[in-house]
């Protein structure tokens, strides 16, 4: 029943939904995180330089960036299932985003680990 | 009162129109807005719309009146009417047959794939199968739903999906009988609605709250669904 979801991250709809959840939360809190170092800190160079020069807020980045990924795979899945009928386009438009979505992560890692 | 009609009839009209009728209300009465379409209909006999028991117990008269989908046989004229204005269409997102007549196929093909009818493979008992007060509980908000339609064609994404995603008014019939403690079918049932469509295309506006004539909750109905889903995947 339904349609496969074979372009989709996830295998089926609770799948999709767990990773849309959880995303988001992973991206509230690190949004959250960096309005508090805004807040909190006179952010110059060297305030910048030193949290991104540690190891766990290394992790924390690439972890908002996959997420960052995973959410957006899952919902421009299915605004493009919503809008886009005929499957030629459709698959494009879905190839094309999960492209962006990966040259965005490796990109990332090469910023934050100075590759 | 000023009453625009959405009228078509598909082998004489190229194309739907809106008909605007002058229609006398008797003074000091609130009708309710199917006595407006009997009034419509005394002067014009092609007015076509579907009806029946005319107190909100079929579903047969769920309509889009002033914008908003209700049964014109329950809601009374003052509730809907803008600018001594009454503006009546078809129910949004189905095919129009005729007037206000829609094609309700799709919205049966939905309810359909819920199965909505008990699953028990045990061997009936000799009088009834019997259920505590607290399991019959579990129904209540669930088993009132007449099938007018009036969520389903209220809900964006059944308009975008109406062969894919099931609709608030099919899902809150599958979680009828998910919750009924006389059915042995719960895995099977959540087995078919596991798809990205079929539950998941529920964003939770809640359209489908507001405009229930049976004052239903489709919306925790479906949380309900995904929360069963939930368990089943963790």
């Amino acid at each position: 029943m339904g349609m496969n979801s074979v372009t989709n991250i996830g295998r089926n709809g609770i799948q999709d939904w767990i990773i849309q959840r959880a995303t988001a939360y992973i991206l509230a809190l690190y949004t959250l995180f960096l309005l508090g170092f805004f807040v909190t800190t006179d952010v110059d160079y060297q305030a910048w330089s030193a949290l991104f020069g540690q190891g766990w807020f290394k992790i924390f980045s690439l972890l908002a960036l996959l997420s960052i990924a995973g959410h957006a795979w899952v919902g421009l899945w299915t605004v493009s299932t919503d809008y886009i009928k005929p499957a030629m386009p459709r698959f494009l438009l879905q190839a094309a985003c999960v492209l962006v979505m990966f040259v965005y992560v490796v990109w990332g890692i090469q910023i934050l680990w100075g590759l | 009162m000023l009453v625009s009609l959405y009228r078509y009839n598909p082998e004489a009209d190229n194309a739907p129109y809106m008909q605007d009728v002058e229609v006398e209300i008797p003074e000091g009465k609130d009708l309710m807005v199917l006595d407006v379409l009997n009034l419509v209909k005394e002067k014009d006999p092609s007015m076509s719309y579907r009806r029946s028991c005319r107190e909100g117990v079929c579903g047969s008269d769920g309509m889009n009146m002033n914008g908003k989908n209700g049964l014109a046989c329950i809601t009374p004229v003052s509730d809907v009417v803008k600018n001594n204005k009454l503006v009546l269409r078809p129910l949004p997102g189905l095919p129009v047959i005729r007037d206000l007549v829609v094609d309700m196929g799709l919205f049966y093909k939905q309810y359909e794939k819920v199965m909505p009818y008990l699953v028990n493979d045990k061997p009936a008992p000799a009088i009834e199968r019997l259920q505590s007060p607290e399991e019959r509980e579990k129904l209540d908000g669930l088993y009132e739903c007449i099938l007018c339609a009036c969520c389903s064609t209220a809900c964006p994404s059944f308009w975008w999906n109406p062969d894919k995603f099931i609709g608030p008014s099919g899902l809150l019939q599958a979680y009828r009988f998910l919750a009924d403690s006389r059915d042995t079918a719960q895995a099977e049932r959540l087995e078919n609605l596991d798809d990205p469509f079929s539950v998941f295309r529920c964003r939770g506006i809640m359209n489908c709250v507001s405009v229930c004539p049976k004052g239903l909750n489709p919306t925790k109905a479906i949380g309900h669904i995904r929360n069963l889903l939930l368990q089943r995947a963790t």
